[in-house]
């Protein structure tokens, strides 16, 4: 069995003229949590969309559990996303049906298990976010943070071996934020999951990452443990996990204003 | 036309893959039914009436009024009902099916479906479709019943024709072939509204002003091709098979 879960290289993606993606390497190994960071537009998202396939790329390789997976078809890499989870920045929740229905979705779509089953199932994935006894309640009614543990119970509910969280704790306070990515920490530690999680929230990057590495300008340009990270010499990456306006990544992009600052 | 054919053939070849969920179908049929049921028949009804009043007009001054129920009964069957239904139906249904949609694709739901693997088309799109091709004739039909009511309330109660007469006249009036092509037109249009709506809502950008942008595109497509399949059809009737 291959060591690393994913495998990345020279990938390129682009959007009409824009190249997103540059020639990006990158690899997750088996049972980590690898957290990506970077700018908003930097194409975090279309990576994790690369993953599962719902992008494909223009150039370059994925390799998932050593297979690669540029060049499948659509119904094999269909087996493959059945032991992928995803969990979406807004949590995607289809709004048409009750948090039960969403939870147990996939199981409902693709197998034909024993009604108990899938409750019990539903039932275990909901506890395990903290939401025992919401079933019933339709998306809308739910807070934002509700909503992204959610759409985890629903990736749990299929059992995966890998998770992709995009942007985990986006969007909600800082409390929720923390707990959010406690879940994230207890989901690996129990069921022994990949994750990768794509953010820009450095406090939740350093808590969940076993792994950090940093995209900018569609390639990763660090990539090492939280306190690699930290101590960076790296003049962007230091910019970037510091929060500071000025800095090489605004000089680039020339955005940094000078009106008398 | 070229994207339209292409989930036209995917909407084909999808309905056809296992798993089937008739509940889905059932949820859409419900919605585009039932509760499109007394706009559409309202609709009807007024159009029957305003028909056996404008018919009268010309009608009393060749004495002719007893071929009234004839006139309405046919334009009714053959063009009012079909057309009239399909128009009421892509500002009501097809709108609704291009903003549900493409809030979806908005909201990254249409992602999450990929994600689980699941193709967007057989859950969207097959659903919709099938449930707009058999309701849309059966909301016509009523249609074409309770619009001939309306020519009836006109007819008897304000130009003196005798109830039996129109009854009569209507049965006489009318041919199967008559009510057949108007059926058939209407499932053309079903097709229409369904794949109008859904490419429109599956191509959403931007937010939500992409998503009033795409229902706006949807009703007037929709609109212009019911239109334009409409004269198709009548000449392709008119001509080809005489009828």
């Amino acid at each position: 069995m291959p060591e690393n879960k994913i495998e990345i290289k020279n990938l390129y993606v682009s959007f009409g003229s824009n190249q997103v993606i540059n020639n990006l390497d990158l690899i997750v190994r088996k049972g980590e949590t690898k957290v990506v960071i970077g700018r908003s537009g930097v194409g975090k998202s279309v990576l994790l969309k690369c993953i599962v396939g719902i992008l494909k790329p223009d150039q370059g390789s994925i390799k998932i559990d050593g297979v690669e997976v540029t060049d499948l078809k659509e119904k094999d890499y269909n087996k493959l996303r059945m032991k992928m989870g995803m969990v979406f920045q807004g949590g995607a929740l289809f709004d048409s049906m009750t948090v039960e229905e969403n939870v147990t979705f996939v199981l409902n779509e693709f197998f034909n298990f024993d009604p108990r089953v899938v409750y019990d199932r539903m039932k275990e994935s909901l506890a395990m976010v903290g939401l025992q006894g919401l079933g019933r309640l339709s998306p809308a009614k739910l807070s934002g943070g509700m909503k992204k543990r959610v759409g985890i119970a629903r990736a749990l509910c299929m059992e995966p071996e890998l998770i992709l969280y995009d942007e985990p704790t986006d969007e909600v306070d800082p409390v929720t934020g923390d707990s959010l990515t406690n879940l994230i920490n207890k989901l690996r530690d129990k069921l022994n999951v990949t994750s990768v999680v794509v953010t820009h929230d450095m406090s939740a990057a350093y808590k969940v990452g076993d792994n950090i590495a940093m995209l900018y300008r569609g390639k990763v340009i660090a990539d090492g443990t939280p306190e690699e990270i930290r101590n960076t010499h790296h003049p962007v990456v230091q910019q970037f996990v510091n929060g500071k306006a000025r800095g090489p990544i605004m000089d680039d992009e020339n955005l940094l204003l000078d009106y008398g600052v | 036309m070229g994207a339209l054919s292409i989930l036209f053939g995917q909407t084909l070849y999808w309905s056809f893959v296992p798993p089937f969920k008739g509940d889905r179908f059932l949820v859409q049929a419900k919605k585009i039914g039932p509760e499109s049921f007394i706009i559409s028949s309202l609709v009807g009804f007024f159009i029957g009436m305003i028909m056996a009043l404008q018919m009268a007009y010309l009608m009393l001054q060749l004495s002719a009024e007893i071929y009234i129920p004839n006139v309405i009964a046919v334009s009714l069957t053959r063009e009012l009902a079909p057309v009239l239904t399909a128009l009421v139906v892509a500002g009501r249904v097809g709108a609704g099916i291009t903003a549900e949609v493409g809030s979806m694709v908005v909201t990254e739901q249409v992602d999450a479906l990929k994600a689980f693997a699941v193709n967007p088309v057989k859950f969207l799109v097959v659903p919709r479709f099938w449930a707009l091709v058999i309701m849309l004739p059966v909301l016509t039909i009523f249609a074409d019943l309770i619009g001939i009511f309306g020519g009836f309330v006109i007819c008897v109660l304000k130009l003196g024709i005798n109830a039996t007469l129109f009854v009569n006249m209507v049965l006489e009036a009318l041919l199967v072939k008559d009510v057949v092509t108007g059926l058939i037109k209407s499932v053309f249009f079903g097709i229409i509204i369904a794949l109008v709506g859904c490419y429109h809502g599956l191509t959403v950008k931007g937010g939500a002003e992409g998503v009033g942008r795409a229902t706006t595109k949807s009703v007037v497509t929709s609109f212009i091709f019911i239109i334009i399949t409409d004269c198709l059809f009548t000449v392709m009737f008119y001509f080809i098979f005489n009828t």
